[in-house]
């Protein structure tokens, strides 16, 4: 990608939080960044390594990309990394060590939060991270804030000599907004690394003396935030209702309660308890609007301040946007709740009572996201769903899809690289009833590299009867197809390692003779490959090697089409889940037997095909052709 | 409880249809007549057939970037259905423009669900001030099928508080910038989606 350079020193920009975020570092002076890709927080790294003059990459997982942004920051230099919520718990082992070291350069860790679960396996709330390690938290409320806070974090970082927390929510991280920039700060320059093996090497004899220091470091913070310009009150003159509140929450008060006093926490962790208490004093009731979990709430009320509400009013899950707000604060205030907040009747009724407005259609189909048509994950649970008396387990990546129909060929998913220790787990674990039970995991490339290494080397060291699929499809699919060590390419897209994996299997204890690699598009090789393997009581792998339909050197081919003549209806394609194929009609017929079979008679989308040839190979009557005269636009 | 001085548009679609250019040329206009604008990107998955939605707000100043339920001025769907999965989300005198193009999901397809009979039908009854026309058609006769976004801007062109030749030129710029190849074409896309609108 092409560098934007030269920026000017001041602009008004239209971006998104994550955007504003690697800008806003980029404008500090930062040096290093790394990353792992994860939703919400992926385009922060995608637009940091755009920025001239800085270091970025993707890391292997989050721990790494949090160990290479201390290293920078030791080094002297100002770092950041950024993850998705889920990436800090893999990255926390650090954390909670770092932050008894402290920082030479600024150290920020930005960490966006799936409130709502767009895209994660769960929902948790990273803001205990700051309570946990005893690092400030930082909660911008849109993209001028991240750009600002992003800056600002840099500068507490190096004050205070802390790891600093900047946590966003999707809705920081995806929307966009308009953002003054300002004038680049330039690199630290400084000293340099500074050795220190009473601060940076923690044994327990150095660790010891540190954690007081730290909790005067988090003391002098307290003392800080009450006084802190990020903590502000939007005065208002409506005081039945006083809300405090941080991070996007509170465009959604001042939206839905233009009235009500607000106060705002930027700097939420540690929280300005004294400012608090007196802001509790000029309101009739207090109401901690915090996205998701009642941690504040749960502070507040410990500092005396019982008549406190949240939770007890407010959902526990996903976001607070006003028309959640409204009729919980109506509720509240004894008012009558507003009709036009209440959820709407469903669209089924409309037809016979219009009832304007009507409500979403709730009876509506759901478009659950497929695997894309042609994507070489397809073929792989086409086999598995083939295989019987199997227990599969999962990971985390397109692939999860397989779940789901047609196949159902996912039976666990839990966090990144658990499939491995999961399958060891069924397999030691199993009881008689599973004695015969084939144990399968399946595990992405770039889930492999991030998490499945240890848990591949636990199997092998522990003799694990387990077939595990390894899909190398040269990219991380999920969050849109980001370079990793198995594509051959770093984030700017140059060429740099491209991991062997089969080697890499056996330096990890898979026997050779135990690895295959095999065209995921060739069912026959594959399914061969797939039943010999489970049937044999070691550790196999199966690596696949075609790549994800995203990356920019996928090779489509011409189409293919159905002949409608040689179509017998008999279904088998679309037990591929190739979402380009479609059912025309269906019919009941009556075999010969007496028995009823249901017929359905397909078309190939040929605009979206790409000629992958799957599907061909399940069809007896070689009815699935190419298309004639076909001119791609 | 709205503030009317902010203009919400929602534009909904699914994947690939180009939902988000249309979004961020709308943000793109407004911010030229210097409005302050907030856009959400719930891209879902967008490469794999979800449901795609954008909510572009506008006005002298934005709060939450999230158009509430019941506030939506104007809803642009690129897909039948999936204007109907949103329509509640309209203000009693918001406006649909639709898209009569219809996708089926392979959920669909494989016969787990169905799809509505008359999407269109069943918003008009509900009183629902609509327009609808077939934009995959008249992007298909004008042979290039992305210019589906383009045909579902030109239309709802004369709802927004600018003037449409405003809109038009800002996305001639863009292909001016990048494709000027497809000035011509995205030009009589754009007259073309106007039209029909006013017909639908
Ligand atoms: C700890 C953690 N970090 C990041 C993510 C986000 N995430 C989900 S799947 C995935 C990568 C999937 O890549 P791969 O294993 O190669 O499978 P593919 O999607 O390409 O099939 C990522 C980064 C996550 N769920 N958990
Ligand atoms: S993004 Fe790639 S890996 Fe994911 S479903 Fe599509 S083709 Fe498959
Ligand atoms: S050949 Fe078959 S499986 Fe492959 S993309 Fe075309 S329709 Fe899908
Ligand atoms: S496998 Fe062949 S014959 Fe069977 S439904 Fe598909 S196209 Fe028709």
């Amino acid at each position: 990608m092409n560098a934007v350079n030269p920026l000017p020193s001041s602009e008004r920009l239209f971006i998104s939080g994550n955007e504003a975020v690697a800008r806003g570092a980029w404008g500090a002076g930062c040096k290093v960044m790394a990353a792992y890709p994860g939703t919400p927080s992926t385009e922060i790294l995608e637009y940091a390594s755009r920025l001239p003059e800085m270091y970025s990459e993707w890391s292997v997982n989050e721990k790494v990309s949090l160990e290479v942004a201390i290293g920078a920051s030791l080094a002297g230099s100002r770092a950041l990394c950024a993850m998705k919520h889920v990436g800090l718990n893999v990255a926390s082992d650090a954390l909670m060590t770092q932050t008894l070291i402290g920082v030479s350069g600024g150290l920020v860790i930005a960490v966006a939060d799936d409130v709502g679960l767009s895209s994660s396996q769960n929902e948790q709330d990273s803001r205990f991270w700051g309570r946990f390690a005893h690092v400030p938290v930082l909660e911008p409320a849109d993209a001028q804030e991240a750009y600002d806070m992003t800056r600002f974090a840099f500068d507490l970082s190096e004050q205070f000599d802390t790891p600093v927390i900047l946590r966003m929510t999707t809705r920081i991280c995806h929307v966009k907004g308009v953002v003054t920039t300002r004038e680049r700060r330039p690199f630290n320059s400084g000293v340099g690394f500074e050795k220190d093996p009473s601060r940076l090497v923690m044994t327990p004899t150095n660790a010891r003396p540190r954690i007081p220091l730290m909790f005067e470091r988090e003391k002098a913070l307290q003392r800080f935030s009450e006084s802190c310009e990020l903590n502000s009150i939007r005065e208002g003159s409506d005081k039945r209702v006083g809300f405090v509140t941080s991070g996007p929450v509170f465009m959604h008060l001042l939206e839905a309660f233009p009235d009500a006093p607000v106060l705002k926490l930027g700097l939420s962790y540690p929280p300005p308890m004294e400012t608090i208490r007196a802001f509790s004093q000029q309101v009739e009731a207090l109401v901690i609007a915090e996205e998701v979990e009642p941690i504040l709430e749960t502070e507040v009320k410990a500092a005396g301040m019982l008549q406190a509400h949240g939770k007890d009013i407010l959902p526990r899950i996903g976001e607070l946007a006003p028309h959640v707000l409204r009729p919980a604060i109506a509720a509240l205030l004894g008012e009558p709740v507003e009709a036009e907040a209440v959820p709407k009747p469903s669209l089924k009724d409309v037809p016979e009572v219009p009832v304007p407005p009507p409500a979403p259609g709730s009876s509506l189909f759901p478009r659950p996201p497929t695997m894309c048509v042609a994507c070489p994950h397809l073929g792989i649970y086409y086999c598995l769903s083939k295989i019987r008396n199997k227990a599969i387990s999962g990971d985390i990546g397109c692939y999860t899809l397989g779940a789901g129909h047609p196949w159902n060929a996912l039976d666990t998913t839990i966090c990144m690289g658990a499939s491995m220790g999961v399958a060891l787990g069924l397999d030691k674990g199993r009881t008689e009833v599973d004695k015969e039970q084939k144990v399968i995991a399946v595990i992405g490339d770039s889930t492999f590299m991030h998490m499945g290494l240890q848990g591949l080397l636990d199997i092998t060291y522990n003799r694990g009867n387990v077939t595990i699929l390894l899909l190398d499809n040269r990219a991380v699919g999920m969050t849109g197809g980001q370079d990793n060590p198995g594509s051959g390419r770093n984030i700017h897209g140059e060429e740099s390692l491209r991991i062997n994996f089969r080697t890499m299997c056996e330096a990890l204890g898979v026997k050779p003779e135990r690895i295959h690699e095999v065209n995921p598009y060739e069912l026959p090789t594959l399914f061969k490959a797939l039943r010999e393997e489970v049937k044999i009581n070691d550790t196999s792998v199966i690596i696949t090697n075609q790549p994800c339909v995203l990356v920019d050197f996928y090779a489509a081919k011409p189409p293919l089409t159905v002949d409608d003549d040689k179509c017998t209806g008999c279904k088998n394609c679309l037990d591929i889940g190739c979402p380009a194929i479609y059912v025309t009609r269906r019919e009941t017929v009556v075999k010969p037997n007496g028995k009823e079979k249901e017929l359905a008679f397909v078309r190939i989308e040929s605009g979206a095909c790409t000629g992958c040839d799957l599907c061909p190979k399940t069809c007896g009557p070689e009815a699935i052709i190419p298309v004639a005269n076909f001119i791609r636009q | 409880m709205s503030d009317n001085s902010v203009t919400n548009i929602l534009v909904a679609g699914i994947g690939g249809q180009g939902v988000m250019t249309a979004a961020e040329v709308l943000s793109q206009t407004a911010l030229n007549q210097g409005y302050d604008v907030k856009k959400t990107e719930v891209a879902g998955m967008a490469q794999r057939g979800g449901v795609v939605t954008s909510h572009v707000r506008f006005g002298e100043r934005v709060l939450s970037p999230a158009i509430p339920p019941g506030e939506v001025d104007i809803l642009v769907g690129f897909e039948p259905a999936e204007a109907l999965r949103w329509c509640s989300h309209l203000r009693a005198d918001g406006v649909a423009m639709v898209s009569t193009t219809r996708q089926e999901p392979p959920v669909v397809s494989f016969g787990l669900y169905d799809y509505p009979e008359d999407p269109v039908g069943q918003m008009r009854k509900a009183g629902i001030d609509l327009h609808a026309f077939d934009a995959g058609a008249i992007a298909a006769a004008l042979g290039n099928l992305k210019l589906v976004n383009t045909v579902m801007l030109g239309a709802i062109s004369e709802y927004l508080p600018f003037s449409a030749d405003t809109l038009k030129n800002v996305i001639l710029d863009r292909f001016r910038q990048y494709k000027p190849k497809l000035v011509e074409i995205n030009e009589q896309a754009f007259e073309a989606g106007r039209k029909a609108q006013a017909a639908g």
